[in-house]
Order: structure tokens, then C-alpha cells, then sequence
């Protein structure tokens, strides 16, 4: 099977932030640095036309350095082409530009991905929690918060 | 012969709190709020099939002309700010029926976000299981809390303002 175009023009135009690509059961991942994450989106959608930000999220890998990884999944709707974007973000500094400026639907999906991941987005125009309540504290999809919140007691097992 | 009917034989002589007592019974007027998959049994309780109407059970679309409310699926904690202002909304008496697992006890989401029972935040007057209950469920809940009101006592005399409204179950 051929390499993905979009990787080609990507290692081509960003030749440092590239770190990784895969291909994979017919699905491309790139992975890329965090630095310059904003001009690779904007390449990716103006001049590669991937003009649909399907999702927006983040993943956590608790125990591994770094920590997070955002992962774009975007699609380009005239050549129905889909590519996915990973970028990895430290635990110490969990914080990466927003692409609010490129799709504006990240907006609702960085959103989310700071209520429940922690990841902050520099320059976001609106980074407030989405789905938990307004007084929340923490972010609960990261792994080491506990399921049943930090107020109760893990639950043991039934036979315990 | 028999009984003899001083009043005639269409007068019928019965307590007052029975009267308040017989028609709360009969016309629960059900607050319109759905929050999961149980409110999809509680419509179909109310459609032509099971047909709550024959019952005097009228869904309202206002907190302010019901008298009961059916916490009919998962309550978020971010949704039970939302729970508790409708439920203060009603007028007294008012009656709570949590209808599913989620509602009576959290059900299988048991995690941070969900209210482990509405019973934290709500006084429930009947609990129905299920997930979700089958309309035939729901309305022999229904039917419970018919019966606990009718076994009220100082219903009438609660309304002009004499004394409580006592409820024993």
C-alpha cells in the first residue's frame, strides 16, 4: 500500500515536528509536536483540504512520559479522506495552542477535553467546563481519579 | 325494612378527609419530566395502551398545576439543582415516585457523577424497581401511592389550617 499523501507534504513542510507516522488497517496517524500544531492544522486544512474536524480528544497514558496525547481525527469531506493527528502533551505542562482559529468547532471539543482531561488550550477563547457542573473540581476521564469520586469509598468487590 | 336512609337514597355520608383523601387520589396530575430511558415507559404508560387518563393521571407542563412528580431515569449532579427547583415549584401536597433503578439507588452508575437515589435530595413516597420498570410497574406504583394517600389522616383539616397532614405508611 502507498504512503498516506498527506504525510509526504507534512514531513516536507514540517520536517522537525513530524515525530511519527503510521498506517495502520487503512487509517493514518501522524504524530506531531505540540509546538507547531496550529500551522500544521492550518496547512492540513487549507491547503490539503481537510476541512472537517470530525473530533477532538485526549487520551491519557498514566505512567508513561508524557502523559497525554490530543489526537485530531479530521476529514477532508470532498475527497472523503480521513486522517488522524496525534500530539503529545506532558503531564508538568499540560497545556497545547487551541485550533479553535482553524475549525471553529474545536471550540466545544477543547472544551470538553479540559473539563474532563485537563488539558488547557493557550489562547481559547472560551475555556470554561462543558458537560460537569460549573463548581466542579478535577477532571475525571484522567486515570487516577477515582470512578466513584473522591468523597466515598472505592467500591471493594461484593465478597469483601 | 333494613337499613332506613333518612337523607333520601342519593345522599351518601362519608368523612371530609376521606373526600380530600378520594379525590388527590384520583387526580394525579403528574409533572412532564423525563430524564432517561424510563421516561420512555412512563410515555408509553400514559399512551392508548395502559392509558393513565382512565385513572384521572393528566401530564402537566407546569410544576405549578402538579402534584406529583415521576423521577423517571438518571439523576446527574448536575441535573438534580434542576430536579430540586421544579419540586419546589409544586404546590403542597406533593408526591415523588422514583420510578427505575438509577432514581431509586443510582442503578449501575455507580460513578461520580450521578446521584447515587433521588431520595438524597427528594422525600420519596414509592419506590419502583426495573430497568426500566414495564408500564404495568409503573402503574402498580401508581396505584400504591393512591392507596397511601387515601390512608391520610387530617387531610381536610390540614387545608384550613388545622394541624398537619399526617401520613402513615
Amino acid at each position: 500500500m502507498s504512503e498516506h499523501a498527506a504525510i509526504g507534504k507534512l514531513k516536507q513542510k514540517f520536517a522537525d515536528a513530524v515525530l511519527d507516522a503510521v498506517e495502520y488497517r487503512g487509517e493514518t496517524t501522524i504524530t506531531v509536536k505540540k509546538e507547531q500544531i496550529v500551522e500544521i492544522c492550518k496547512f492540513l486544512k487549507e491547503d490539503l483540504g481537510y476541512n472537517f474536524l470530525c473530533d477532538l480528544c485526549g487520551v491519557d497514558y498514566l505512567g508513561k512520559s508524557p502523559r497525554f496525547m490530543v489526537v485530531y481525527n479530521i476529514y477532508n469531506i470532498a475527497l472523503k479522506d480521513r486522517l488522524r493527528i496525534k500530539t503529545p502533551v506532558e503531564e508538568s505542562d499540560a497545556t497545547i495552542d487551541t485550533v479553535s482559529s482553524v475549525w471553529g468547532t474545536a471550540n466545544w471539543h477543547e472544551r470538553e477535553c479540559w473539563d474532563l482531561m485537563g488539558i488547557s488550550f493557550n489562547d481559547h477563547p472560551d475555556l470554561r467546563r462543558i458537560l460537569m457542573p460549573a463548581d466542579w473540581e478535577g477532571h475525571p476521564l484522567r486515570k487516577d481519579y477515582p470512578v466513584q469520586g473522591p468523597d466515598r469509598e472505592p467500591y471493594q468487590g461484593r465478597l469483601q | 325494612m333494613g337499613v332506613d336512609q333518612t337523607l333520601g337514597n342519593n345522599v351518601i355520608t362519608t368523612s371530609l378527609d376521606k373526600l380530600v383523601n378520594w379525590s388527590r387520589s384520583r387526580s394525579l396530575w403528574p409533572m412532564t419530566f423525563g430524564l432517561a430511558c424510563c421516561a420512555i415507559e412512563m410515555m408509553a404508560t400514559g399512551a392508548a395502551r395502559f392509558d393513565l387518563d382512565r385513572l384521572g393521571i393528566l401530564f402537566r407542563a407546569s410544576p405549578r398545576q402538579s402534584d406529583c412528580i415521576v423521577i423517571a431515569g438518571t439523576v446527574t449532579k448536575k441535573m438534580l439543582p434542576v430536579i430540586k427547583t421544579v419540586y419546589e415549584q409544586m404546590p403542597e401536597p406533593k408526591y415523588v415516585i422514583a420510578m427505575g433503578a438509577c432514581a431509586c439507588s443510582g442503578g449501575v452508575f455507580d460513578t461520580y457523577s450521578t446521584v447515587q437515589g433521588i431520595d438524597e435530595a427528594l422525600p420519596v413516597d414509592v419506590y419502583v424497581p426495573g430497568c426500566p420498570p414495564r408500564p404495568e410497574g409503573l402503574l402498580y406504583g401508581i396505584g400504591k401511592l393512591q392507596e397511601k394517600i387515601m390512608n391520610e389522616r387530617n387531610s381536610f383539616g390540614a387545608v384550613i389550617g388545622v394541624g398537619e397532614r399526617i401520613s402513615e405508611v
